[in-house]
């Protein structure tokens, strides 16, 4: 690791403006992807600023019927919650899907949001990645694209975002809640906070520098049936091939997002209205641009999404 | 450890960092030395005071803010029991239990431990009293090599923790519904320790033991 300094921070102000005033600062929470990326000097901050401490680990009720996730919640207390596994099933399942116990016990709800891709050429210092470094090239690109993504990509980049979480606070509605130095704070909706890469891979989220996410909020439940199916490469503790959200109820059109394919969680809504699980499947990956690698997540989603409203008991 | 060993004896330790040395020389011309002393350069790097609860007893650290907390447990408190794998967060081999929880104690920094309570292997059980998982993974050879075994254990006596806090898993079929301890159960919890040696249905036959329930 690069040498940085280091505070605990006390306060949320005092975390924004502690950014604002250290240049190449970051807010470190759980860690368990930050040090890791620092220990490979692919994240290389000055200033480490603390936020452990600012008392952002509660889970509320929200006037309209809704709960305030702190972003400091660990995932393992987020599944466990009894409103969330109760009101919420598909986040509990799609956490409960990510990770292993330890990381689950140390990761939370915001450093969850912000984990970057596990694309193995962004880790691969050696070779050429314009989201580790812009306008140096993707070696993923005609290299082992397998895992990689296929749909919302560009030319500069296939990465793909690897959380499980994100994507069932994008089938949910989430929104998450900031605060900038200057103490403004607005609400960003899961569908604008992650980012397709275009020709700026580096740039992953719609935070601005120094900005310090504080919750996640998710609207008043709407019942139905709730669903997280992840296929991947062994049974546990791995990263997503193809997954899927998706909340089903017989008198609206399913909700469904999917991971493992996009730099960001997919929900197509327009495609939501279609009538068949073959027709919102094409919806969900209209505009796909697959390598021969991975090619086969089409037919894998494909069939994801027949099993799962199928087993959901909606469409057939 | 609290003494060091005679100079004569050799063990697993000395042993593999000899071996370690001859590999260096043999390979590369130039041998990077490790510093007798772990203190940072006072010069360069500001230091952080941090107390850690470790094992019941209170340690007073002035740390590099770098230092791991699997490093200040190994290197400046002298408690190996703690294993270094693959240092990133997948081999488990690091897992001790912060206030209560299992962690990767690689991924996280000693300095944001401040008064944290840390429970190690060490802490677990002694080779006199060896807690009812330790004698479980005795009884059932549940190593072969037994580097991931302590992590492996102090993650196996969470795991019980969490089943028995109710704390759902990836294979709970409901829920809702409560958690029991099962083999499924159990495979599933254990997924962040990896075993090279590949002792798993014995990992898995120690602790549903101490579960009591079929493996």
């Amino acid at each position: 690791m690069r040498p940085f300094s280091y505070e605990r921070a006390t306060s949320v102000a005092g975390a924004a403006k502690a950014a604002a005033s250290h240049p190449n600062a970051k807010f470190i929470a759980g860690g368990t992807n930050l040090l890791d990326l620092m220990k490979l000097q692919i994240e290389a901050p000055a200033h480490l600023i603390d936020v452990n401490h600012l008392g952002l680990d509660r889970i509320e009720a929200t006037e309209d019927g809704g709960l305030r996730i702190g972003a400091l919640v660990r995932n393992t207390d987020l599944a466990a919650d009894r409103r969330v596994r109760r009101d919420y099933a598909v986040l509990s399942r799609a956490l409960l899907a990510g990770a292993s116990g330890q990381l689950r016990n140390k990761a939370t709800t915001a450093g969850n949001l912000l984990q970057r891709t596990r694309c193995p050429y962004f880790y691969d210092t050696t070779k050429p990645c314009n989201k580790r470094k812009p306008g140096s090239g993707c070696a993923a690109i005609g290299g082992f694209s397998r895992n990689l993504a296929i749909i919302g990509t560009s030319d500069q980049c296939i990465a793909t975002h690897p959380s499980d979480m994100a994507v069932a606070m994008r089938v949910l509605d989430a929104v998450v809640e900031t605060v900038a130095a200057d103490g403004a704070t607005r609400d960003i909706a899961m569908a604008d906070f992650h980012r397709l890469p275009g020709s700026t891979p580096h740039i992953e989220t719609a935070l601005r520098p120094g900005e310090l996410i504080t919750a996640v909020t998710l609207p008043a439940p709407i019942g139905g049936t709730h669903l997280y199916r992840k296929v991947r490469d062994r049974a546990s503790y791995a990263f997503a091939t193809v997954s899927l959200a998706a909340i089903t109820r017989p008198d609206m059109p399913p909700r469904l997002a999917l991971g493992g394919l996009a730099h960001k969680p997919w929900r197509v809504e327009s495609a939501e209205q279609m009538k068949g699980s073959d027709a919102i499947s094409a919806g969900l990956l209209a505009g796909a641009s697959t390598t021969s690698q991975n090619a086969f997540k089409k037919e894998l989603t494909r069939r994801l999404v027949v099993s799962a409203l199928q087993d959901a008991g909606a469409v057939a | 450890m609290t003494a060091d060993p005679p100079a004569t004896a050799v063990t697993r330790r000395t042993l593999l960092a000899g071996s370690a040395a001859v590999c260096a020389t043999s390979t590369a011309p130039v041998i990077a030395i490790e510093p007798k002393s772990m203190k940072p350069n006072p010069t360069t790097i500001a230091t952080m005071p941090t107390t850690l609860k470790v094992n019941g007893k209170t340690h007073r650290l002035d740390l590099d803010p770098r230092v791991t907390l699997l490093d200040a447990l190994r290197e400046h408190l002298h408690l190996t029991g703690s294993k270094k794998g693959c240092d990133q967060g997948q081999c488990g081999a690091c897992t001790v239990i912060v206030n209560g929880r299992r962690i990767n104690s690689c991924l996280t920094l000693a300095v944001m431990h401040d008064g944290d309570e840390v429970k190690t292997i060490e802490g677990i059980g002694t080779a006199d009293k060896l807690h009812p998982m330790q004698k479980a993974f005795v009884e059932h050879d549940g190593y072969q090599c037994g580097y991931c075994t302590p992590g492996q254990i102090c993650s196996a006596v969470a795991v019980l923790g969490e089943i028995a806090d109710g704390i759902p898993s990836h294979v709970t079929v409901d829920l809702m519904a409560g958690v029991t301890a099962s083999g499924v159960e159990i495979r599933e919890r254990m997924s962040g320790n990896i075993c090279r040696c590949a002792a798993y249905s014995n990992i898995v036959d120690a602790i549903s033991e101490v579960a009591g329930v079929k493996a």
